[in-house]
């Protein structure tokens, strides 16, 4: 085993933090309110703070960074994808904007449409993505298929030069702030479950697309309801081979496990109670004496190396042109329980102060805990539950048998 | 990065895989559990024919070299097996205790012996006072001319009856500690039988006023000090190995074993308590593998390893247990028969969670590091 980065990758890693340091306001890192790892896309604190974020996703996006492992020809920088994983590693550690949970567009979306889109809708859609002008949501759950996502319902009915969408998408992130949908639909009805369903990029002001806000447990709005009735879309919208969509949707899935990871951000957040407990005393003692405190810190420091390991492995992997399906799974399942389990303990650790939800002199690190506490929560259900990836583990791994 | 073995480590693997399978089998150890010999000559003479004696050991000593990584393989291979013979003791912690002494007599006298398997050496650490680390060694060094009279008592002493040395610690009133190579064959020492959950023949080893010559010490004070935090990283690393090994047998044998067994008319391995047992026996697997690679690639590069090999050491040390517990759910009734493997892994996993150092122990090591 050999854990070093090549020369060229090393440099890109040292390049790109100087760039972080150099661009992000001072202090930048205090402003962001995510624990690692959530689906939650919590909104800034401070509403100045989306300026900051808007044009510092143009520079990313100038640099030609927002898609580095693409082919130059569609605006990437041909970089592997170890050096994409640098990237996600970096922008996650700083809290750069974008720098995870913010990318279903350059994370999911591109890479798909380079792998099974036509020239045309490459053509359209690549360029725009790279240079960080248009945004995408995830249309897969629907009221009936959360896990089991072969019953989807919504159909796309071919109709003259059009597909016309009727049913109902929910759960659906951000998509009041997106442009398009990366829609999975039925355009088989009459086929077998998993067979009958294809991906198609729908405009979210297409007539007849409309919008609900879903409060989430923060009392944030992050998610939609999403009702298609006799919407229109270009038949050319349609991506992939169709009623392929199931098999296209393994490989969506992947890219979605390893790019919303953002492995940087738990280091980031482990060192922000490390200089607490370091700092702040109980009873007369410091917490960072303790030894109950310096054992469960010392745990969670070891299972974000074995994040990290994992995260590498991903990449890798993808590099060698190997499919890192059940090792993304096997990372997801070991970063999402690791969010949950660093919540908890830096909620025993502070006691009754970590229970404070808004910043104030009494509240340790920023409010952050009680929020990660919530948050994470949501980390192993979206994106495909701890369960549903002990399953691909099992039975795609393993080879236990699927009865 | 390259998060494979590479091709050499492939190819030891491999040998060492099929070798064991062959020479090592599970009849063996269990032979050698109801027999008095400390450990069976013949595999132990048959390893040494592999070469296995001489990885990590320099070729001016008659050693082949071979790195930290390269060591973690075979060790893998070991725990897989079981494998009931001092090579842990002998190769890997006396061995690099020798090289990194400054004591080039001892080096050019006891290296080619072992490895040519001619020298069997134990590790005496741990006494009555304590269970592991460096802090409370009462076992007193005094000089005597240039020469040194050890005496005191260690605990789990492993293979101590075959063993033609003690690698042994002791403390010097004043001066600190001092790493010694004691001769079995010296007056004044005494062995009584340790019996362990593992099997291992470990001994309670009393030194009474045993005369050591200084040509037999290997490190004294700061050197002492140094070679020992060193020893602690590379036993840390070498104890993950070995149960990294035995749970990847366990998760391999468990896996097979849930496809072919049947109840209620399907494999038990398509109920998904079953499948959700295994699929967390592999990522514990998987994780204790990366992070004792990464341990063992900084040992190998000669970086500072002491946070990967102590957070490897707390993290494999429950996660072996964890699986190897598994691994006897899944079978149900036959992983509770002494004729069946299974818990030859779970007696090794935990004794090994246990030696040098457990848990808690090295997450205070971790601690340390990490800054707090
Ligand atoms: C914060 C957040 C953001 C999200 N964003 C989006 C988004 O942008 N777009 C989108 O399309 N979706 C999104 N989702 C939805 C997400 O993908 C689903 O929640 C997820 O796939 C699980 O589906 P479900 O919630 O319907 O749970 P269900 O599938 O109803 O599951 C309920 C329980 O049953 C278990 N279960 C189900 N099937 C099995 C099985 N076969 N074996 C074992 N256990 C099983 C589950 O593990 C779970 O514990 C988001 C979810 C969250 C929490």
């Amino acid at each position: 085993m050999d854990f070093k980065f090549t020369d060229k990758e090393q440099a890109f890693h040292d390049e790109l933090t100087d760039f972080l340091i150099a661009e992000l306001p001072a202090g930048w890192a205090d402003h962001p309110v995510q624990w690692p790892h959530d689906y939650a896309h919590s909104p800034y604190r401070d509403p100045k703070d989306m300026e900051v974020h808007e044009s510092f996703i143009k520079k990313i996006a100038e640099k030609g960074w927002l898609t580095i492992s693409w082919p130059k020809e569609y605006g990437g920088q041909g970089f592997n994808n170890m050096q994409q994983a640098i990237f996600d590693e970096r922008m996650s550690y700083y809290r750069a904007p974008a720098g995870s949970s913010g990318s279903v567009g350059a994370g999911i979306v591109g890479p798909m449409l380079l792998r099974i889109g036509t020239k045309e809708q490459q053509a359209e859609f690549i360029p725009r993505i790279a240079r960080g002008e248009i945004t995408f949501w995830l249309g897969y759950s629907e009221p009936n298929a959360g896990s089991d996502l072969g019953a989807v319902r919504t159909t796309a009915i071919e109709d003259g030069d059009d597909l016309v969408l009727n049913g109902q998408k929910c759960w659906s992130s951000l998509a009041h702030k997106a442009d398009y949908s990366w829609m999975i639909v039925r355009t088989d009805p009459d086929a077998r479950k998993h067979q009958g369903c294809s991906f198609v990029i729908v405009d979210n002001k297409t007539p007849g697309v409309e919008m609900q806000p879903v409060i989430n447990i923060l009392g944030d709005h992050s998610f939609n309801e999403v009702f298609m009735t006799d919407a229109r879309i270009p038949k050319n919208n349609l991506v992939g081979e169709k009623n392929k969509g199931f098999y296209h949707l393994m490989q969506a899935l992947d890219f979605e496990r390893i790019t919303l990871v953002g492995i940087g951000g738990f280091k980031r957040m482990f060192e922000e109670i490390i200089d607490y407990v370091k700092t702040n005393k109980r009873n007369g003692k410091l917490l960072s004496e303790i030894p109950s405190v310096r054992y469960k810190l010392a745990e969670i420091a070891t299972n974000i190396e074995i994040g990290y390991m994992l995260f590498w492995r991903t990449a890798e992997m993808l590099d060698r042109g190997e499919d890192p399906n059940v090792e993304s799974s096997s990372l997801k399942v070991a970063t999402t329980e690791l969010a949950r389990d660093m919540a908890e303990v830096a909620m025993e650790i502070l006691g009754p102060y970590g229970q404070l939800t808004e910043s104030s002199e009494w509240s340790p690190i920023r409010a952050l805990v009680s929020r990660g506490f919530l948050e994470s929560i949501s980390a192993t259900i979206g994106a495909g539950t701890s369960e549903i990836m002990r399953n691909i583990i099992a039975q795609r791994g393993l080879g236990l048998p699927r009865v | 990065m390259n998060l494979d073995l590479n091709t050499e480590q492939k190819l030891l693997k491999n040998s060492a895989r099929s070798f064991l399978k062959q020479e090592c089998p599970s009849a063996l150890v269990r032979k050698v559990r109801n027999s008095d010999e400390a450990f069976p000559e013949t595999l132990w003479k048959n390893m040494a024919d592999m070469g296995w004696m001489g990885l990590g050991i320099d070729e001016e000593y008659g050693g082949i070299g071979g790195s930290a990584s390269d060591v973690a393989v075979l060790m893998e291979a070991m725990g897989e097996a079981s494998l009931p013979a001092p090579f842990f003791t002998t190769v890997v912690v006396s061995g690099t205790a020798i090289q990194q002494s400054s004591n080039e007599e001892m080096k050019a006298k006891l290296l080619p012996l072992l490895v040519t398997g001619k020298l069997v050496s134990s590790f005496a650490l741990i006494e009555p006072n304590n269970d592991y680390g460096l802090t409370h060694i009462r076992t007193a060094a005094t000089a005597d001319g240039s020469d040194w009279i050890i005496s005191g008592t260690k605990l789990f002493v492993e293979y101590a009856k075959g063993a033609r040395y003690f690698l042994t610690v002791a403390n010097v009133e004043g001066t600190g500690l001092i790493v010694a190579m004691i001769d079995a064959a010296t007056d004044g020492i005494k062995l009584k039988s340790m019996p362990t959950l593992d099997y291992s023949k470990q001994c309670e080893v009393v030194f009474n006023a045993v005369k050591v010559p200084a040509e037999n010490i290997l490190a004294l004070g700061d050197d002492a000090e140094s070679m020992l935090n060193h020893l602690e990283d590379i036993c840390a690393v070498a104890k993950c190995s070995e149960m990294m090994g035995a749970i990847q047998s366990v998760l391999d044998v468990s896996v097979e074993y849930v496809k072919d067994r049947t109840q209620f008319g399907q494999p038990v391995g398509g109920f998904q308590a079953v499948q959700h047992h295994c699929a967390n026996m592999a990522v514990n697997v998987d994780s204790a593998r990366y992070l004792t690679g990464l341990a063992a690639w900084k040992l190998s590069e000669g970086l500072p390893a002491t946070k990967e090999a102590s957070m490897a050491k707390s993290f494999v040390s429950k996660a072996a247990v964890r699986v190897s517990k598994l691994g006897h759910q899944v079978h149900g009734a036959i992983s509770f028969c002494d004729e069946h493997d299974m818990h030859l892994y779970l007696r090794r996993t935990q004794s090994a969670s246990m030696a040098f150092g457990n848990t808690e122990y090295h997450l205070e090591k971790v601690a340390q590091k990490i800054g707090l």
